[in-house]
């Protein structure tokens, strides 16, 4: 597995009319990667997936796949690109056979190869069975398998999957991970989400946008690595003094949330929880909320794009 | 790759009861005029008598099926461009290797096989006159051109429109419009003079139409269908080039 770089977008912009959607982007994605894109709603994570597969134009910037400049050379570029939209684009009146050997027509897969890589694909994707069935009577789980099918269909090195698992039932939700970490053996992999945990599972590197500016770039083990430190959220009916909180046993910094509700960074030594209970327990305090934080990368993203829900209008959040 | 994207094509109108029911209306009404005009000519006795069994029952019934078809290809040409972005395919399409101008000819042709489908079994009505007395088949094959030029021009029309609009009833809409407003164009230049009464009658579909069904066969009119097709494919082209760059 060589460590070469299969996408390279520098200081990619795109407006629609007056508003940006996506201002000044870079980042680059190895292969083997797989990278968690994630973003508020209307944060510019379609727009940046559609140009990355040249389905829009940037704005300004370049976008180069396996090499080849986007714009420059779209033929050689898209070769090597495997793209999901949001919504599978699939020909409901067409069987699942019919339409893949269409797609392999379209991605310029030499005529002998295609049998192999659409049995192939459907066998990964858990279609063998179903390539007689016509795409409209299959439910909305297998649809997606057949979008995802004809995304890896030809094998390219950069397969990018807009919201693979939205609508679909928590066993799918867990097979189509299964299945996007066994692509990353092979393949770059860009997953674009707003689900945290998704991101947690399948990821090795997470990027974070926000009104179209990159806020975040950061391999998922960085954001772990914090590994000493554990945040409690609690609340307390007859709270103390900041101060008391602070010389608990274990307790690093107290940050009051609001008269009653604090937050509290932690030695992770696992006592510090049960230590703070029984205290509570002993001065009456009245403690009846002790929530430790789930995990940093959720934290993480409601610092970078907190507050945006509210100050946004809503016809700004198209992407 | 032009070729692959117009079988598709094809393949998908026959998938859908569009398609066989327009054909079936198609070739309904031309077998219905087909028999209205050969019986009038068969029990004819005063005004045809000059006249050929050519000009009047096969051009007469092309000339019809002309009106049948400008009526009947918009709802075939609808969906060309304006479901594939309704249904998000238009997605697939472009991060393909595959150019624009590749799609949309093949589409192109897609449709009009179809079309020239549907020419062919109207044609044959006609031929089947012929164990029985003589046609003038230079005339007739005339009329052909004319209705295959119509044909043409009349999908690539269509197909631009279709790029135009994420609807397809409102595609199929203003297609309407705007080939039947060709149709018709020359009965403007009927209240005008001069130059501007000829722009007009050049305009009209059905006055180039019917030069070629009587049996003119001269390069403007075929060169008026021509340019028609292609300015509409040009602008197809263009117009989903300009898709990626624009707001859309």
């Amino acid at each position: 597995m060589s460590t070469d770089t299969l996408v390279r977008v520098e200081a990619m912009s795109r407006y629609y009319a007056e508003h940006c959607a996506v201002n000044d982007l870079s980042f680059t994605v190895q292969r083997g990667e797989v990278l968690g894109f994630l973003g508020p709603n209307g944060a510019g994570k379609t727009t940046t997936m559609q140009i990355l597969c040249g389905v829009l134009a940037a704005s300004g910037g370049t976008v180069s796949i396996a090499g080849h400049n986007i714009v420059e050379q779209p033929f050689l570029a898209k070769r090597h690109l495997g793209y999901l939209p949001e919504k599978p684009p699939l020909y409901r009146e067409a069987l699942v056979d019919e339409y893949l050997r269409y797609c392999a027509a379209l991605r310029r897969l030499p005529r002998s190869a295609r049998g192999e890589a659409i049995a192939k694909a459907k066998q990964r994707c858990g279609l063998a069975e179903e390539g007689g069935r016509l795409i409209a009577n299959l439910s909305k789980g297998y649809q997606q398998r057949v979008g995802i099918a004809q995304a890896i269909l030809h094998a390219p090195d950069v397969v990018v999957l807009d919201e693979p698992t939205s609508g679909l039932d928590p066993n799918q939700i867990v097979e189509i991970r299964a299945l996007i970490r066994e692509l990353s053996q092979d393949h770059s992999v860009i997953l674009s989400t707003h689900i945290l945990p998704e991101v947690q599972t399948t990821c090795d590197r997470v990027l974070i946008i926000n009104h179209g500016r990159l806020v975040l770039d950061e391999a998922l083990s960085a954001l772990r690595s914090d590994q000493t430190l554990q945040h409690l959220h609690i609340a307390l009916l007859h709270p103390p003094a900041v101060a008391e909180l602070q010389v608990l046993d274990g307790v690093m910094e107290v940050t009051p949330l609001d008269t009653q509700r604090f937050r509290l960074a932690c030695r992770r030594d696992g006592n510090t929880a049960a230590a703070l209970a029984r205290t509570a327990a002993q001065h009456d305090w009245g403690l009846y909320e002790l929530i430790p934080q789930a995990d940093n990368l959720e934290e993480t993203f409601v610092q970078l794009t907190r507050g945006d829900y509210l100050e946004r209008s809503p016809q700004e959040g198209r992407s | 790759m032009i070729f692959r994207v117009a079988a598709f094509e094809l393949r998908r109108l026959f998938l859908s009861p569009l398609a066989w029911l327009l054909l079936a209306t198609i070739q309904f009404l031309a077998a219905m005029f087909f028999y209205v005009l050969l019986s009038r000519y068969l029990s004819a006795t005063g005004p045809h008598g000059a006249h050929g069994i050519t000009e009047v029952v096969a051009a007469g019934m092309l000339q019809i099926t002309g009106l049948v078809v400008l009526m009947v290809s918009p709802f075939l040409t609808m969906h060309l461009f304006s479901d594939e972005r309704r249904s998000g395919t238009i997605n697939l399409l472009f991060s393909s290797p595959v150019s624009v101008t590749e799609l949309v000819l093949g589409k192109y042709l897609g449709v009009t096989a179809f079309l020239f489908l549907a020419l062919a079994m109207i044609a044959l009505m006609p031929l089947s006159l012929l164990p029985g007395t003589r046609l003038d088949l230079g005339m007739f094959a005339a009329g052909l051109l004319g209705l295959a030029l119509l044909m043409l021009s009349v999908a690539a029309i269509g197909l631009f429109i279709s790029t135009l609009t994420t609807r397809p009833v409102i595609a199929a809409g203003i297609t309407f419009g705007v080939l039947f407003l060709l149709w018709i164009i020359h009965i403007a230049g009927h209240s005008a003079h001069g130059t501007v009464a000829s722009v007009f009658l050049w305009l009209s579909m059905l006055a180039h139409y019917n030069r070629l069904l009587g049996g003119l066969v001269s390069s403007i009119d075929i060169a008026y269908y021509l340019l028609l097709a292609a300015a509409s494919l040009a602008l197809s082209i263009w117009r989903l080039d300009a898709m990626r760059t624009h707001h859309w």
